[in-house]
């Protein structure tokens, strides 16, 4: 321990009076952000030194920006000195003992989404044995990602076992001072994924974080980071359909994707944090940057999303296509209710030759929700050929609700041809109408018009997921109508 | 105590502050056929979304008796699932929804009110398929949203094929005939003709009297302005065809 202290001290380069170093065996950092809590956090995950001069860069960077306004949202004022940046995780003692200490209502909510009893424990935080079924299946999938080659870990684990891969892959697709959130993320990141698909391997299954819940606290500042060498193919899965217990309101995660040639990557997200209750109280504030770079020719990148949680939700999973004929795809779902916001969209970078990008968002506003869909189609000086296609359509439901739509395009190439769509429609009363008539009660209805309107983006995701997504839509809006 | 499955006394309904129905008398017993003929505007539509239940129509006066029961005591559903179907005149796209899930949903949605089971996947396709062949129909149907892209035929004949599979005590078929050609309407009326039976009526909102070709009605009557101002056996509906409402109206 002590060289890491040493070290911390030449790279921030000054001495410590009354820093954190001297506590490095605390399991929490008090409130507040400054150099000596980044460099405890650093230490206390005994990274290499370039990762801590990272994420100083970071923080220095992060201190010179102001936070963004631009989105369409209302956001209470964020007070980061007030927040912890680092607790460890959670030790079985201090986790309630049984779902006899859970809030009933989560449970409810498990019930409600058809949980299996045995997944509700763990999802709720219960210090459980380690012997339900998901944990055992996890074992068998890691052996089996392990003969394909295939890395899939922690992040913490994998600046531990492939430092090289890391440094060489990580703020490669999202620069540290890329944007105010992104630049907090670097500074302070808690945890997250990893993944290496080699060269030429098709991943042998959907890899799921889901796997991975029991294993660790990854906490607020969520780091995750794909890569998929020439030829690979990977399905992702992010977050499950159940509500996540969680303490902490503000969660900035970075996710960054990387495809090499003739590589494809498919990034599946179900969103379902704490939104706040019916009077817009409490909610997780969810401010996210995804990218993902088509960096080989003839790549592909897919988004797909189905997002219901959080208070407010400020997301944009964008990629960046370098590679001739290399595409994109965005397909989401977001869903507002009671009094929360999502401002949401992507970016399409067209940089290469030939390259394509389809946009599908469904937005469903209900309550006082307001639903933002924001997106940039940019085509550079070379070019040749873009494509894009956007469909946006939203879905009001009731009358005091509200969606936006801010298509942004800005071509260089003459070449480029985009095209945008957007519709904006009521749940009629002639459709509710029509439904009652046969003898479906309101909020079927409400829940079927809805799941109709979504099936674009419920059929990208993959077959388990959709099922769940459907599931969690009718949970979401229950009490919309009537 | 009458046995009559339906029974409007005195019917006043208005919409949007404007009165459509104004003092409409029907009776409908049991395997009946009723025929409704009428110009536009005269509240045939209208009569069809109040017997269902529609919010937007407001009933200001005049009692309607179901089965014995104080119709308008009822949502819109409770009274699908008492056996009340109305074929739209113009059915609305659900787009994305599959019919077949569409038609499941509703059928054991009504089924569980009444205290049966419910069918499964396997059974539910069964009977939907019994009915499709019935019907000549092809089994794309069930493949498709409902209503989404439909032509205006299609449209028609999914609502036939809903009525055959929901088996609806009383079904109101508001202009099913209109802008059918003549197989359709062959097929329409024989879809029709095979649900009637003794515990269940049928009444064929119409403006031509073609379609009473294939379906014949034991009775029917004329709407106008509101109220119905005639009626008749099967023969009034030739009687108009050759003179008009006009006659009718000024009589
Ligand atoms: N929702 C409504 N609001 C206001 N007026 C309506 C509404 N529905 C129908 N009407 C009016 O009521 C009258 C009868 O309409 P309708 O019942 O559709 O007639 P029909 O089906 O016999 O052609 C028409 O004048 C029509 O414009
Ligand atoms: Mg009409």
């Amino acid at each position: 321990m002590s060289t890491t202290d040493a070290e911390v001290r030449k790279l921030v380069g000054r001495t410590y009076e009354h820093g954190f170093v001297s506590d490095i065996e605390s399991d929490v950092a008090p409130p507040g952000l400054n150099e000596d809590v980044i460099a405890f956090i650093s230490a206390k995950k005994n990274e290499p030194s370039w990762l801590l001069e990272m994420r100083l860069e970071a923080y220095r960077h992060w201190l010179t920006m102001p936070q963004p306004d631009w989105a369409k949202l209302d956001i209470a004022p964020i007070d980061f000195q007030a927040i912890s940046y680092y607790s460890s995780p959670k030790s079985q003692k201090d986790r309630p003992k049984s779902l006899d200490e859970v809030d009933p209502k989560l449970l409810e909510t498990y019930e409600k989404l058809g949980i299996p009893l045995h997944e509700r424990a763990a999802l709720a935080g219960v210090a459980v044995d380690m012997v339900f079924d998901s944990v055992s299946v996890g074992t068998t999938f890691r052996e089996e990602l392990k003969k394909a080659g295939v890395i899939f870990c922690s992040f913490s684990e994998a600046v531990a076992e492939y430092p090289d891969l890391v440094r060489q892959y990580m703020c490669s697709v999202v620069p540290k001072g890329d944007n105010f959130f992104a630049a907090l993320n670097t500074a302070v990141f808690s945890d997250g994924s990893f993944v290496l698909i080699p060269k030429g391997v098709r991943c042998p299954m959907e890899l799921s974080t889901y796997f991975r819940i029991n294993e660790a606290n990854t906490g607020q500042f969520e780091r995750t980071l794909i890569v998929a060498e020439e030829g690979s193919h990977v399905s992702y899965l992010e977050g499950c359909t159940a509500p996540m217990r969680d303490e902490n309101q503000l969660h900035a995660a970075v996710v960054e994707l990387v495809a090499l040639e003739k590589a494809q990557i498919k990034y599946s997200t179900v969103q379902n944090w704490y939104p706040g209750d019916e009077n817009g109280q409490g909610g997780i504030y969810n401010f996210v940057t995804k990218r993902g770079d088509c960096r080989g020719d003839d790549s592909k990148i897919s988004w797909t999303q189905v997002e219901t949680g959080s208070a407010i939700t400020w997301k944009y999973p964008s990629c960046v296509l370098r590679g001739d004929r290399s595409s994109g795809e965005f397909y989401s779902v977001a869903l507002t209710h009671n009094y929360q916001q999502a401002d949401t969209g992507t970016k399409m970078i067209h940089l290469g030759k030939d390259t394509k990008s389809n946009i599908v968002s469904k937005g469903i506003s209900a309550g006082r929700g307001q639903n933002s869909y924001r997106g940039l189609v940019k085509v550079g000086r070379d070019a040749e050929n873009a494509r894009n296609f956007a469909q946006c359509d939203s879905l009001l439901i009731g009358p005091d609700c509200g969606a936006h739509t801010f298509p942004y395009i800005e071509s260089k190439n003459p070449t480029a041809r985009i095209e945008h769509e957007a519709t904006t429609s009521k749940i009629g009363e002639d459709q509710l109408f029509y439904c009652q008539q046969r003898g479906i009660g309101e909020e079927d209805a409400v829940s079927m018009i809805v799941d109709g309107f979504c099936r674009d983006v419920f059929r990208e995701l993959p077959m388990e997921f959709a099922v769940e997504a459907k599931k969690l839509l009718e949970v979401s809006l229950e009490g919309a109508v009537g | 105590m009458s046995n009559a499955l339906l029974k409007v006394k005195n019917l006043h309904a208005r919409a949007d502050g404007k009165d459509i129905l104004k003092g409409l008398d029907i009776e409908v017993q049991p395997g009946e056929v009723h025929a409704i003929m009428g110009p536009n505007g005269s509240g045939k539509s209208t009569f069809g979304n109040v017997i269902a239940g529609r919010e937007s129509f407001e009933v200001t006066e005049g009692q309607i008796e179901y089965l014995g029961k104080d119709l308008l005591e009822l949502s819109t559903e409770e009274r699908a699932c008492e056996g009340i179907f109305l074929a739209f005149q113009y059915p609305v796209e659900i787009p994305g929804v599959n019919n077949t899930y569409f038609l499941k949903t509703a059928l054991n949605s009504i089924r569980r009110y009444r205290g049966e089971p419910e069918l499964d996947s396997m059974e539910f396709l069964k009977l939907v398929k019994r009915k499709l062949s019935v019907l000549h129909l092809k089994d794309d149907l069930l493949k498709r949203a409902v209503n989404e892209g439909f032509s205006g035929g299609e449209k028609k004949r999914n609502e036939i094929f809903q009525m055959a599979v929901l088996e609806p005590k009383l079904a109101i078929l508001d202009e099913t005939d209109s802008g059918l050609d003549i197989d359709s309407l062959k097929a329409v009326a024989d879809g029709v003709n095979r649900l009637r039976s003794e515990d269940r009526a049928i009444v064929v909102v119409t403006h031509y009297q073609r379609l009473l070709e294939y379906i014949v009605p034991d009775r029917v009557h004329v709407l106008a302005d509101g109220k119905i101002v005639r009626s008749g056996g099967k023969e009034l509906a030739l009687q108009l065809e050759e003179q008009g409402y006009g006659w009718v109206q000024s009589a």
